[in-house]
């Protein structure tokens, strides 16, 4: 049997916006359903919404900082999922204590957690500061997850230089909010011109979707409910690719193009 | 993308917006990554014609020096087409490079614009002392000789003996 080792994995974007608690809330479900044991962790102690797109936000008492001060054990601040207990939420810091948490902090926190999840998913803040470089120590490898925008590609850029300057391997991206008829239109950076820009291996393509709003405001992340819209497929993918397998990748150019997508799109037209 | 847009593309009168933000990022991107402001590459990219100009005779309207990017690596990439190479080099010859860009102690109207590069050429042989920057003043007052002739003077003859242009 080879020895337990748990990936503690950075999910950042630089930009704000551009969907880095989404992803880490889908593919939290994602890795849990597929058994793999899961928590995440909100770094953004300052503004988090990891327990809002979870439907976890009337569920936490405590947060790693009481722990690590000693006043709570772990199994009090982690929140376990009610429908995917393979999942597990840990806010990082409580808002109220903001100034004390260090780098140090966030690597006790992490190996807190190892004993017990396969993998641990670190929700970054937005930025470069200290709540990044706080993010940042805990994690060995990252997903930097950005959209097909010239802002958002460039602050990504920052993030990719900055993570090679911690080491952080490997790194791989995440195309969020992709809109293929932009795209064959030309009207929007295509998906190779973002990976070429960036370097970064593609984990995962995500098409802009209305269903991605509608799962969040009732806190239930897409891919918990099994949905076949493009959006929660896209986030499995990313977990099973997250695990080792070889799932294709699709191609923008063909996305609602084809014949089943043009019926799929007239069953869905509104009349009302 | 609106009627309007799709006609104008259609016509070539505008290009698809991703091909300018993708140019525009990459650009943003070498500056980023070299923090090298436009400044200081300018600066460079003048100090660089200045020693190429010693050797050969650069097409100075298609010179281009920039940043680029591939892979996460940022490489200087200067395309300097060569007219012709000189026969000897001269160390006191000296070919225009300022390309028309505005210097904080030069601002004359002429300056701004890119001189001809054959009464700029000419002028600068003439004064072989001084910056290369400085040539551009020389050049509007002097009168105009043929561009051709200037710019073959340039390449045959030493520099500081070029007699001021008739």
């Amino acid at each position: 049997m080879t020895p337990h080792r748990t990936r503690n994995i950075l999910i950042c974007s630089g930009k704000g916006g551009v969907g880095k608690t989404t992803l880490t809330a889908n593919l939290g479900i994602a890795l849990a359903r597929q058994g793999v044991r899961t928590a995440v962790l909100d770094a953004d102690f300052g503004l988090r919404n990891l327990d809002l797109l979870l439907g976890l936000e009337n569920r936490i008492v405590f947060t790693a900082q009481e722990v690590l001060a000693g006043s709570c054990r772990l199994e009090q601040a982690l929140v376990k999922h009610k429908q995917e207990p393979n999942l597990a939420l840990l806010p990082a810091g409580n808002p109220r204590m903001l100034e004390w948490l260090k780098p140090e902090d966030m690597q006790a926190i992490v190996g807190m957690l190892a004993p017990s999840f396969d993998v641990v998913l670190i929700d970054c803040p937005a930025g470069i500061e200290d709540g990044f470089k706080n993010a940042v120590s805990a994690a060995q490898e990252a997903i930097v997850i950005t959209t097909p925008e010239v802002s958002a590609v460039r602050d990504a850029d920052r993030v990719i230089g900055l993570l090679n300057t911690h080491g952080i391997q490997p790194i791989q991206l995440v195309l969020n909010r992709v809109r293929p008829k932009m795209m064959a239109n030309q009207e929007m950076l295509s998906v190779n011109d973002v990976t070429d820009i960036l370097a970064l291996p593609l984990l995962g393509l995500v098409v802009e979707d209305e269903q991605v709003i509608v799962s969040t405001n009732r806190g239930e992340p897409l891919t918990l409910s099994g949905s076949h819209s493009p959006a929660a497929l896209a986030y499995s993918n990313v977990a099973r690719r997250l695990q080792g397998e070889d799932v294709p990748l699709p191609d923008p150019a063909k996305m609602g193009r084809g014949l089943r997508a043009k019926l799929s799109r007239l069953i869905k037209t509104k009349i009302f | 993308m609106t009627l309007r847009d799709t006609i104008n593309r259609l016509l070539g009168l505008q290009r698809a917006s991703a091909t300018t933000a993708r140019e525009r990022l990459q650009l943003v991107l070498a500056h980023d990554r070299s923090d090298l402001n436009p400044e200081l590459l300018e600066q460079m990219r003048r100090e660089i014609l200045e020693v190429v100009s010693r050797y050969v005779e650069i097409d100075l309207d298609e010179v281009d020096v920039s940043l680029e990017t591939e892979d996460r690596v940022t490489a200087l990439v200067a395309n300097l087409p060569i007219r012709r190479a000189k026969a000897v080099a001269q160390p006191g010859v000296k070919a225009n490079i300022s390309l028309g860009v505005k210097e904080p102690g030069l601002a004359q109207e002429g300056a701004a614009r890119p001189p001809d590069p054959g009464v700029a050429s000419s002028a600068e042989a003439a004064s072989d002392a001084g910056t290369v920057l400085g040539a551009d003043k020389p050049a509007s007052e002097t009168s105009q000789p043929e561009p051709e002739t200037a710019t073959t003077n340039l390449g045959t003859l030493p520099g500081p003996e070029l007699s001021k242009p008739a």
